[in-house]
């Protein structure tokens, strides 16, 4: 069941430097959320606080209030890896296990965790999640073949399949087509736009005509000079955010008076 | 920089391609006829004055030709070449020497008997006994360094940070220059600090050389896990697996290929220790398949015995030293082939 | 979506279902961090106790009265620290003559496989040379007492009839089981190491200053000598200080090629003046008990402090290296 997120006066620090500053941001269940900017203005940081994976950088700390499904992320006893378990991530560049087939990828999330699982639950694990990232037709034949044989699109729906066999409520997004070819980015576009019917999305994408293309709201973060944190300068409906921003830094930003 | 003054004439005068073959074949054939003039020619005797003269001879060529700059070039390549030339004289003459020396009594019989009721110039008895105590005490050597070291790479990867890990990485890059008879003491210090002074057992040996092995395990394993690229950890991360599944599951099976050739050449490292078996585990001449108790044939020092003995000795030696190098060959071999064919396919 | 199948009930109740599995989980993480930590410390300890053990086994030796030491066969010296003496004397000597043979050697087999061999034979040639750091050192003792002394008698004969005016070449005896002897075979045993390092380093040359010495028409020798060389030369000198360790407390090729004596002589041709430390050890220690055990202890404590420094220094430089070229 997807859920919203709730974000309320987080900061991000890295040791002593704080890279993000005072978000505050709503996102409802079944929605695509974008998040633009430039370079640098701690967008991945704050996708990687969503699900907890900022803590794997040593020095990494929050400060602020994250709640997905009314649940408190960062409340006491709660296990980062459950919440990893909840909040699904896809990566920049594809990164299939190279020791594992294309099924066992797809069923690391449930192998990796010792967890028993019938081998006609897996078969049917493996089909359903395949068909879920549109990849079903392409593998169906060569489900034992390394994960790595196939080409950059097929391992990044590779990844976003091996995702979502866990069952998350909530599926992030790190620029996952930013290594990919004009075509390979298209069929992950399709796939996300299938994909909210079942999970809540939040992308982070450089490419502002694919944030307008995908995402039913998008937020702007923005960093005023280098050494300052990030912070999110706006965030509204998408057709808003690209039609008629309130926010200078956001207008200058879209239409490319940036940098 | 005057060396490095640009050269204004592109078309400057240089040697014919040919001149250095014409220049070895004659300082070859003029060293071979002077070995032959003195009495009985040495092939090093001869090797060495064609070397010498083939510089001499391109240098002085170079240098009218071409200049002082190139001839000093080329001189530093005929040194650089004879430099490596140089390095293959021991490795050719020593791997020669074992082989048509060590193939003497080396058979069937020498690998399946021992050495009871041999003596002065029988040629029969054999080194199952050393082969059988090399195994047994490197093997429990392998057994004590292989889970230390891995955990120990292990957590200076994964989990070591600030003073500590700096301190242990530090100090394992000491410990691979202790001294192998100083590992020999330690471990005789040990146990007869333990046991009392007239203890001798072959674990005692493992003892020893866990202390030599341990180090270079950890240096390889630890190599091996930084190659792992850390968008794998996180891809298992973010699929919801525990910080040591993700290492047990995914990094370690990443590298598994080069942990065991990583291993693999460790334990070959350490199984041709001669010092501190000698002053630990010491000599027997029949089989001892106790680990626990008593001394324990092993097959360098079995070498070195036999070397110390003299006669027929001496052969035995050069088989032993045979079998030594064949073992430690076929570990550096196998080691190369499951690097070679079980790590995972480039992506 | 084609399989509509509804999410797993795990969803439902949000991050803090934290499924029963996370219990193990959690206990199995902290025995693994457990485990890794421990065999981190234990490699401290190790280290420790192997320095503590060899001070209390060499403590009866270093309190014994002389008169107690001289009950001992083999103990010519008026002390402890007499006794010591040679020998450190004999392993340094022997260890410096082989690092002089052993790292110029290295730097030309370096420099040739990095900078010479065709490309596509470099790392066969390297693995070659890797080669002989496989090989065991009993072996290295056999060949060095059975080949090479009869190859370098001839040698030997002419380096003191024509050049025995020089005191260190005097009075050569065969057979050649001197300490020059001893110094070769070293010195091949230690060539490995110095070159696998020394490889490395020129291998790390970066491309830009190589490119820009031959950009302004330097010939190879030149380009290696004001690029190659000075950019390598902290890698070289901590290499050799490897080398140098190994040389220090090499054991068997000592034991079988050398003719041992205690003195402090710089007759490198002469057989019977000096001893190392570690193959004394070996020597003696099989027949040794009580008193002699800790003295030949002691001098092995000494033989430890020796290489720990000398390993310690190398290792520093190598770090310092690291510091300050970044990328490393």
């Amino acid at each position: 069941m997807p859920q919203g997120i709730q974000v309320k006066d987080l900061n991000i620090f890295y040791g002593d430097f704080r890279a993000v500053a005072d978000v505050d941001m709503e996102i409802e269940s079944n929605s695509v959320t974008a998040l633009i900017g430039p370079s640098g203005c701690g967008k991945s940081t704050f996708l990687r606080t969503l699900n907890r994976m900022h803590e794997v950088v040593p020095g990494a700390r929050v400060e602020g209030n994250v709640q997905i499904g009314g649940v408190d992320l960062y409340g006491k006893g709660v296990d980062p890896v459950a919440v990893r378990r909840e909040v699904g991530m896809v990566f920049q560049r594809p990164n299939p296990f190279p020791t594992m087939s294309i099924a066992d990828n797809v069923l690391a999330g449930v192998k990796l965790n010792n967890r028993r699982i019938s081998r006609s639950d897996a078969a049917d694990l493996v089909e359903r999640s395949l068909r879920g990232a549109n990849l079903w037709k392409e593998v169906k034949d060569r489900l034992d073949r390394p994960g790595s044989s196939l080409s950059g699109g097929q391992q990044q729906r590779l990844c976003i399949a091996r995702a979502i066999a866990v069952e998350p409520s909530v599926l992030l997004m790190d620029e996952p087509c930013s290594a990919l070819d004009p075509i390979s980015t298209l069929a992950i576009e399709e796939l996300i736009s299938q994909l909210k019917e079942r999970y809540t999305i939040v992308i982070v994408t450089h490419n502002m005509q694919q944030a307008a293309r995908v995402s039913d709201r998008t937020g702007f973060f923005n960093i005023e000079n280098t050494g300052d944190p990030g912070r999110l300068v706006e965030i509204d409906d998408t057709a808003t955010m690209f039609s008629n921003p309130s926010q200078r830094a956001t207008e200058d930003y879209i239409s490319g008076r940036f940098g | 920089m005057t060396a490095l003054t640009i050269e204004r004439d592109i078309q400057a005068r240089r040697l014919p391609a040919r001149a250095p073959w014409l220049v070895g074949a004659g300082a070859l054939a003029v060293s071979l006829a002077v070995g032959s003039l003195g009495s009985g020619p040495s092939v090093p005797a001869v090797v060495a004055l064609a070397v010498v003269l083939y510089a001499v001879t391109l240098y002085v060529l170079s240098r009218a030709v071409e200049g002082p700059r190139r001839a000093t070039d080329r001189l530093a390549g005929i040194a650089v070449t004879s430099a490596f030339g140089l390095a293959m004289i021991p490795l050719v003459s020593l791997v020669w020497i074992v082989v048509s020396r060590g193939l003497r009594l080396f058979s069937i019989s020498f690998l399946s008997t021992d050495m009871v009721g041999i003596f002065g110039e029988m040629t029969e008895g054999g080194a199952v006994h050393a082969i059988v105590g090399t195994l047994l005490v490197t093997g429990a050597a392998a057994l004590i360094s292989i889970p230390v070291g891995l955990f120990t790479a292990i957590y200076l990867v994964e989990y070591g940070r600030g003073p500590l890990a700096r301190a242990i990485t530090f100090l394992v890059d000491v410990m691979t220059g202790i001294p192998s008879i100083v590992a020999g003491l330690f471990a005789f210090a040990l146990f007869t600090l333990i046991f009392g002074p007239a203890y001798r057992a072959g674990i005692m040996g493992a003892v020893a050389l866990a202390v030599l092995m341990t180090p270079v395990v950890i240096r390889s394993v630890e190599e091996m896990l930084r190659l792992v690229p850390n968008e794998l950890r996180e891809a298992a991360y973010a699929l919801g697996v525990p910080k040591w599944l993700t290492i047990v599951k995914v990094v370690l099976r990443t590298a598994a290929a080069g942990i065991v050739t990583g291993i693999m050449l460790a334990v070959a490292r350490v199984i041709g220790e001669t010092a501190p078996l000698l002053i630990t585990v010491g000599q027997l001449n029949q089989m001892n398949w106790d680990l626990f108790d008593g001394r324990m044939m092993t097959l360098p020092v079995f070498a070195y015995r036999q070397y110390a003995q003299g006669g027929v000795g001496i052969d035995r030696a050069w088989a032993a030293a045979l079998t030594l190098i064949l073992i430690v060959m076929a570990l550096n071999l196998l080691a190369r082939l499951i690097s070679r064919y079980f790590a995972p396919k480039a992506r | 979506m084609t399989v509509g199948t509804p999410p797993a009930p795990v969803a439902a109740a949000g991050p803090r279902a934290a499924d029963r599995r996370t219990g193990s989980h959690v206990w199995g993480g902290r025995v693994f961090a457990g485990l890794s930590y421990g065999s981190g410390i234990l490699i401290l300890l190790v280290l420790a106790a192997v320095a503590v053990f060899l001070v209390v086994q060499a403590l009866p030796a270093l309190t014994a009265d002389p008169t107690e030491l001289e009950q001992i066969s083999w103990f010519r010296a008026e002390s402890l620290l007499g006794y010591v003496g040679p020998l450190v004397f004999g392993t340094v000597l022997a260890a410096l003559l082989a690092l002089a043979m052993a790292v110029p050697v290295s730097i030309g087999i370096a420099l040739f496989i990095s900078h010479y061999a065709p490309r596509r034979l470099a790392q066969g040639l390297g693995y070659l040379v890797d080669l002989l750091a496989a090989i065991p050192s009993v072996v290295y003792g056999l060949w060095g007492a059975l080949w090479l002394i009869g190859v370098l008698d001839p040698v030997m004969t002419w380096l003191s009839s024509t050049l025995g005016f020089i005191p260190i070449f005097a009075g050569y005896q065969a057979p050649a089981k001197n300490v020059l002897t001893a110094a070769v075979v070293l010195a091949v045993m230690i060539l490995p190491i110095i070159t696998a390092v020394a490889r490395e380093v020129f291998l790390q040359t970066p491309r830009l200053h190589e490119e820009a010495a031959l950009a302004l028409g330097a010939t190879r020798w030149e380009m290696i000598r004001t690029a190659v060389l000075p950019f390598g030369r902290s890698g070289v000198i901590s290499a050799a200080m490897l080398g140098l360790g190994r040389a220090l407390g090499e054991t068997m090729a000592v034991l079988m090629v050398l003719s041992p004596g205690l003195l402090f002589s710089f007759f490198l041709l002469k057989p019977g003046q000096h001893q190392t430390i570690a193959a004394n050890i070996a020597a003696q220690f099989p027949e040794a008990a009580g008193l002699s055990v800790s003295v030949l202890i002691a001098t092995g404590l000494a033989l430890f402090v020796i290489t720990f420094v000398v390993n310690f220094v190398a290792r520093a430089i190598v770090a310092r290296r690291k510091d300050f070229s970044g990328a490393n």
